[in-house]
């Protein structure tokens, strides 16, 4: 089967973000950026489909500006076959993302499509969700296990109390929890042949996507400072203090 | 303004993230309508008619929603969303399974994970790992928004007494099955919903010495967490996990124990009253943040610290 997965470009998960003094937004300027760690985790799991026999050809895409084209090429150098970059320079919405994804399923007709739960800089958690449901494809978010069964898929799913597993009728729409794998390192010979592979450039005029939004960012701010408190000496002072002072046992 | 608020349940309770999410509504302000779908949810359509300000409950009673699979519910929501100017549910593992679903069918944006309401339009939401707050504004005509429940305080359960209206004309698209599902059992306090929480890391060594906080926590009555690393490293289920990717939980005491303090880990407890840190590390970033730090072996300090309360 034909396997689609979507990545995006975001700041890396180690770095402490600055929000900008006019409050416009956070400040992107020379930080490092990479893969999203769900977006690995989806790509690694196609990987392990394809090494599995169950996927034929790994398609990833990714819907952002054209440095994102560093994350595809790494996609690639992990195990992907080629590469779509559907270019747009605004930060768009889960839903404009999810529209451009729908013109690239409706094209490509993967039989499954793996996105990361949420994304670590707008931690919306919408898109694959969204995705589904504009494919009128079933869903399986939060996965931990995926396991092709002929043809339906077995998800087993993250949820508040524990796990569920649900069977999905084919295509389906599966969204990556951590849990679900170790993504494996791009190695060098890899990340050379990498540069070879296919990586097409699309923009969504060319799929019919008005990439507009309902939402509107009006500021971002930094949150109330929590200050350092004190140190205590020992558990009797640290049980007073809590009796006494805080007040909360 | 009518407002439309998911309710969350397992067929037999109402859950409480549902009365934080009632609280949202009530200071969007308009009419408020609470929907129950499930299989035999009398119960539950029962308990939220007794909410104060609920003003109707949509009981959806039907074996296709029985799992409430997004499938089947998120067509009911988008159906019923249309004729209401906000729709809202908890940011459970559910609400957030579902409510991006709805929202694409009634295309529009969704607002995710809000903590606080500014108007009836703009709200406010974490967003980097809890590192900056955007303050966003929706013009959507039905506006979809998922509710962090520490952000607000619940409502009391009664007081009210809604009519119930029981819905038909419920449909299983069959694209999708509940196959089973393993749940942890506990006795403890829900993670979400305690006052006291005890969490454990890296630092606690292996799935053993847990044993250490569960003794504490039971003597403060607590529930007990744990980072992410403590559950990559197989000592605890992932459902205990507190962070930006778990649970998100706001106690009036967060204990953390042997937990380093990474920014995705003080995503989900920094809203917390009173934090204590006991760890071996004095340049563990969890003391930037801790109110009370107490430096040294927690094997020595906890079990002290049990005996001492």
């Amino acid at each position: 089967m034909k396997v689609l997965v979507a990545i995006k470009r975001v700041v890396d998960y180690n770095v402490k973000v600055r929000v900008k003094a006019d409050n416009a937004g956070v400040d992107l300027a020379n930080v490092k950026m990479s893969m999203n760690p769900f977006c690995e985790i989806a790509v690694e799991e196609a990987v392990r489909l394809k090494e599995k026999g169950v996927a034929s050809e790994i398609v990833v895409v990714s819907v952002g500006p054209p440095a994102a084209q560093e994350q595809l090429r790494t996609a690639l150098a992990l195990g992907a076959d080629r590469a779509i970059l559907v270019e747009a320079v605004d930060e768009l919405s889960s839903l404009a993302v999810a529209k451009a994804l729908k013109a690239v399923v409706d094209k490509e007709q993967p039989q499954l499509v793996i996105l990361g739960k949420q994304a670590i800089d707008s931690d919306n958690n919408q898109t694959g969700q969204m995705l589904a449901a504009l494919t009128g494809y079933a869903q399986g978010t939060f996965a931990s296990k995926v396991e092709v069964a002929g043809d339906k898929l077995n998800v087993t799913r993250e949820i508040d109390g524990g796990l569920q597993t649900v069977s999905l009728n084919l295509p389906a729409i599966v969204t990556t929890d951590l849990r679900l794998n170790e993504p494996r390192y791009a190695s060098l010979p890899n990340i050379m042949k990498a540069k070879k592979k296919p990586l097409e450039t699309v923009k969504p005029d060319d799929l019919g996507v008005s990439l507009a939004s309902t939402n509107k960012t009006l500021k971002v701010e930094a949150p109330a400072a929590r200050s350092a408190g004190i140190k205590v000496k020992s558990v009797a002072e640290l049980v007073e203090k809590l009796k006494n002072e805080a007040k909360v046992i | 303004m009518t407002i439309l608020v998911v309710a969350e349940h397992d067929n037999h309770t109402l859950a409480a993230p549902t009365l934080n999410t009632l609280a949202a509504a009530h200071q969007i302000g308009g009419e408020v309508v609470v929907l129950v779908a499930g299989l035999d949810v009398s119960g539950v359509a029962f308990a939220a008619a007794q909410i104060a300000g609920v003003s109707k409950v949509l009981m959806a009673d039907d074996a296709a929603y029985a799992r409430q699979l997004p499938e089947n519910v998120a067509p009911l929501v988008a159906n019923l969303g249309r004729d209401f100017s906000h729709v809202l549910a908890p940011a459970t593992s559910n609400g957030k399974n579902i409510l991006p679903r709805v929202a694409a069918l009634l295309d529009v944006d969704q607002i995710s994970e809000i903590i606080s309401v500014e108007s009836a339009d703009t709200f406010k939401r974490p967003i980097y790992a809890g590192n900056a707050i955007a303050t966003v504004q929706s013009n959507a005509a039905v506006k979809v928004i998922t509710v962090r429940s520490t952000g607000f305080e619940a409502l009391p359960a009664e007081g009210g007494s809604a009519p119930i209206v029981a819905l038909a004309g419920a449909r299983d698209t069959g694209i999708s099955a509940f196959v089973g599902e393993e749940l942890a059992t506990s006795d403890r306090p829900e993670l979400t919903a305690a006052d006291i929480v005890v969490s454990g890391g890296r630092g606690m060594g292996n799935g053993d010495n847990f044993s250490h906080l569960y003794r504490l926590a039971d003597k403060l009555g607590a529930a007990v967490g744990a980072s992410r690393a403590a559950v990559d490293a197989g000592f605890v289920p992932n459902d205990m996990q507190v962070g930006q990717t778990g649970k998100i939980v706001a106690p009036q005491l967060y204990i953390a124990v042997g937990i380093s303090g990474a920014i995705q880990h003080l995503a989900g407890m920094k809203e917390s009253k009173v934090i204590v840190a006991i760890n071996k590390d004095e340049e563990a970033p969890i003391f930037q943040v801790a109110d009370y730090g107490l430096v040294g072996d927690l094997f020595e300090i906890v079990p002290a610290l049990t005996s001492t309360l």
